[in-house]
């Protein structure tokens, strides 16, 4: 079941394309929990990424996938089972405070919740100064640097946010404290987890673009974690999908994402609210046709999506699949992949027809 | 169809130190019967305080300043209909619940932790129903297997359960006692888009079979376009704009309709320009005259101040299927800003290919 390393090396990361550096690396990162009467929980498995300067990997999968655990293992807040993580081309050891402190520094993480990440009995100044302080030693104009992190993430007048107090700041602005407070160590690399879930959605897209345009502007690789992968589309450069612990498709969001081969994929493209298909599956009531959506969890044995899968086959049910290589930047761990996306398993350049597609044949 | 919960006039504040907080005002909205009515506006905006003042089920400091809402049920045995907000405490609680149901917000933690799923099933059947306790006992059951969760699930605490199961058993309650109108408050926010979808295909299923109406209320139009029938814009407290799902997705009239159908990345079709709505909602303890959401808007003119925000069918439409409070901003307009810019905020009101020639255009 352990992938075999030839092959998720060969797989090109998508968003080494333009000449960027590599920030990061996860190597066959794993990890287990130890759950009551001796039984093990695989929460990552053989998960292997990059993340290049400037540049956005997202994580997509449903929760309880194991993508907020990639993220705390790459954060030093979760010891690895297996595997192992680089920065900048040298290995990462976590032990010992100050090499901790300055991995910190390089490796920053931004909260989902902004309602409770940060501390209601401490002004904005107070949030951003310590950060500052800890991350960029004695000798820095503290102030100035507070003032100039208000104005990176646009919350301006910067002092009159200053002297803020969490409560009188709305949910956008809470979680623009938070950017400031990631950015003021000056990390080379954001982990973001789900950072505009729990944001409305008029105000989701341009934090979006904030984040955005600070990993341009500052060069940080960022990797964002989602479980809405229309914002993946949109944002990210490249798209690793994983289904209980494991990556199951990895490649070019848009490509992606308007081609998946995976069956988890498809079903996940499939259920996001698609405002173009007015007459939908929805309307009709007709949820029946919705193949492997319900109930049971992943497979103990075999492929985990195996239980959901309308495709799955004793085989399935037995090994589980690698990730196998579909072109240069593509992957899949399927082991029907030729009936799940047969235009991308036979090596043909001929794109396949996506799930559903706008319907408006009434 | 026939009008089975007539909203007219509601309006609610909050009163507070610094002055009262026009939460909803002057708010008119019919939900008729079999109908689901998507209600949509960021936090804030007053949604949930028009769906809970409409059944009498807020507590000061909300107070409801003016308004009538009137259900016309089909089970009261009344000629007339009753104005809930004047009924007497007795015929509200026998309306509550047996009539009119909701989902509440984060149904996910609605359930008592200490509790058995049955036991709270069970309670809220002895205060609303009055059943033999087998018949109570079978008909817990019985809801279960509507929202098609395994029986022996009623012996479970909600911890055992998952989300989705959670979301599904708080619909089954609703569902209890056959209501005619149900309101349920953003059932699926925190929920992953697999789950989400099951529970919208399920309760699309379930109002076919049951026929009751819907007044679904989210933050997320990109999913009420798929699902209602109608649906009403919401902003500080007043509606900007109420149409079927086809009008408003084909040719939005209001510029703050036309701003959310920007804010949501979508999946399928070419990348859109997506632009969300900058700045921030007005203060509703000072609210200014006129339109509130000039600041915000790109067609703002002098006489937006004068806008009384009375809904009146958008020009090219007749009777009341597509309303707006915006007398300002026309097709012809936002064609002419289109050319005007290149940048044009109007070219993504345009459909998708092939939705234009459909006609659903009222």
């Amino acid at each position: 079941m352990t992938q075999d390393p030839t092959t998720i090396t060969a797989v090109r990361s998508a968003a080494a394309g333009s000449g960027r550096a590599l920030a990061m690396q996860g190597i066959g990162l794993s990890r287990d929990f130890r759950l009551a009467g001796g039984r093990t929980l695989h929460a990552v498995r053989d998960v292997s990424f990059d993340l290049y300067k400037g540049a956005v990997v997202a994580l997509v999968g449903e929760s309880g996938s194991g993508k907020s655990t990639v993220a705390r293992m790459l954060a030093g807040q979760e010891s690895l089972t297996a595997g192992s993580i680089t920065l900048d081309g040298e290995p990462v050891s976590l032990r010992g405070g100050t090499a901790f402190r300055r991995y910190k520094s390089e490796v920053q993480y931004v909260f989902q919740d902004p309602f409770s990440s940060l501390n209601p009995v401490h002004s904005v100044g107070y949030h951003l100064s310590r950060p500052v302080r800890l991350h960029q030693g004695r000798g820095v104009n503290v102030d100035e640097r507070v003032m100039a992190l208000l104005e990176q993430v646009r919350l301006t007048p910067a002092a009159q946010f200053v002297t803020k107090y969490p409560h009188e700041l709305s949910g956008g602005q809470r979680q623009r404290v938070s950017f400031a407070r990631a950015l003021a160590a000056q990390p080379k690399v954001l982990l973001a987890d789900e950072p505009v879930s729990m944001l409305d959605v008029s105000i989701r897209l341009e934090m979006l673009n904030l984040l955005d345009d600070l990993r341009k502007r500052l060069s940080i690789a960022l990797l964002y974690i989602t479980h809405d992968i229309a914002s993946a589309r949109y944002f990210a450069d490249e798209v690793l999908v994983m289904y209980a612990g494991q990556v199951v498709e990895r490649g070019p969001a848009e490509e992606v994402t308007q081609q998946p081969a995976h069956p988890y994929t498809q079903l996940l493209i499939s259920s996001a609210p698609d405002p173009d298909n007015l007459g939908s599956v929805l309307k009709s009531g007709n949820s029946a046709a919705r193949a492997g959506s319900t109930g049971s969890g992943p497979a103990l044995t075999g492929c985990p999506f195996s239980t959901r899968c309308p495709l799955a086959d004793d085989k399935c049910r037995a090994e589980n699949p690698a990730l196998h290589q579909l072109t240069a930047v593509r992957a899949a761990a399927c082991w029907r992949l030729s009936d799940a996306a047969p235009a991308l398993a036979g090596g043909a350049a001929t794109p396949a027809i996506p799930e559903r597609t706008v319907n408006v044949d009434k | 169809m026939s009008p089975v919960l007539d909203i007219k006039d509601l309006s609610v504040s909050y009163w507070t130190p610094g002055g009262d907080v026009r939460a909803v005002s002057h708010v008119n909205l019919t939900l008729n019967r079999g109908e689901v009515v998507g209600l949509c506006g960021e936090s804030g905006s007053g949604k949930s305080t028009l769906a809970y003042g409409s059944c009498r089920l807020l507590r000061p400091p909300a107070v409801i300043t003016s308004g009538q809402v009137l259900y016309s049920g089909t089970r009261t045995g009344a000629v007339e209909p009753v104005d809930i907000l004047r009924a007497s405490n007795r015929d509200l609680n026998a309306l509550r619940w047996r009539d009119i149901a909701i989902v509440f917000q984060s149904a996910m933690n609605a359930l008592n932790p200490v509790l058995r799923v049955r036991d709270q099933i069970l309670d809220a059947m002895g205060a609303h129903l009055r059943l033999p306790r087998d018949e109570a006992r079978e008909k817990a059951a019985g809801l279960l297997d509507l929202v098609g969760i395994p029986r022996e699930r009623l012996r479970s605490y909600p911890h055992e359960l998952s989300g989705g199961m959670r979301q599904r058993i708080m619909i089954a309650m609703a569902l209890a006692a056959d209501p005619e109108v149900v309101i349920m408050d953003e059932p699926t926010t925190a929920l992953d888009v697999v789950v989400q979808r099951d529970i919208l295909a399920q309760i699309v299923e379930l109002k076919e079979r049951l026929g009751f109406s819907v007044l679904f209320i989210t933050h997320d139009m990109s999913l009420l376009l798929e699902l209602a029938d109608r649906i009403a814009v919401m902003y500080a407290g007043q509606l900007l704009e109420v149409g079927t799902s086809e009008a408003l997705q084909v040719a939005p009239a209001h510029p703050y309709t036309q701003g959310l159908l920007r804010s949501f990345p979508s999946l399928r079709g070419a990348r859109r320009e997506l632009s969300g709505i900058p700045g921030t909602p007005p203060d509703l303890r000072d609210p200014a005259p006129g339109c509130p959401f000039i600041p915000r808007c790109a067609y703002t003119v002098p006489s937006c101040s004068q806008v009384d925000m009375t809904l009146a069918p958008v020009s090219g439409t007749r009777g009341p299927r597509h309303v707006t409070a915006c007398p300002i901003v026309t097709p012809e307009l936002v064609a002419k800003a289109a050319s005007d810019t290149s940048a044009a905020p109007a070219a993504q009101a345009v459909p998708a290919a092939g939705a234009a020639s459909e006609g659903a255009h009222p």
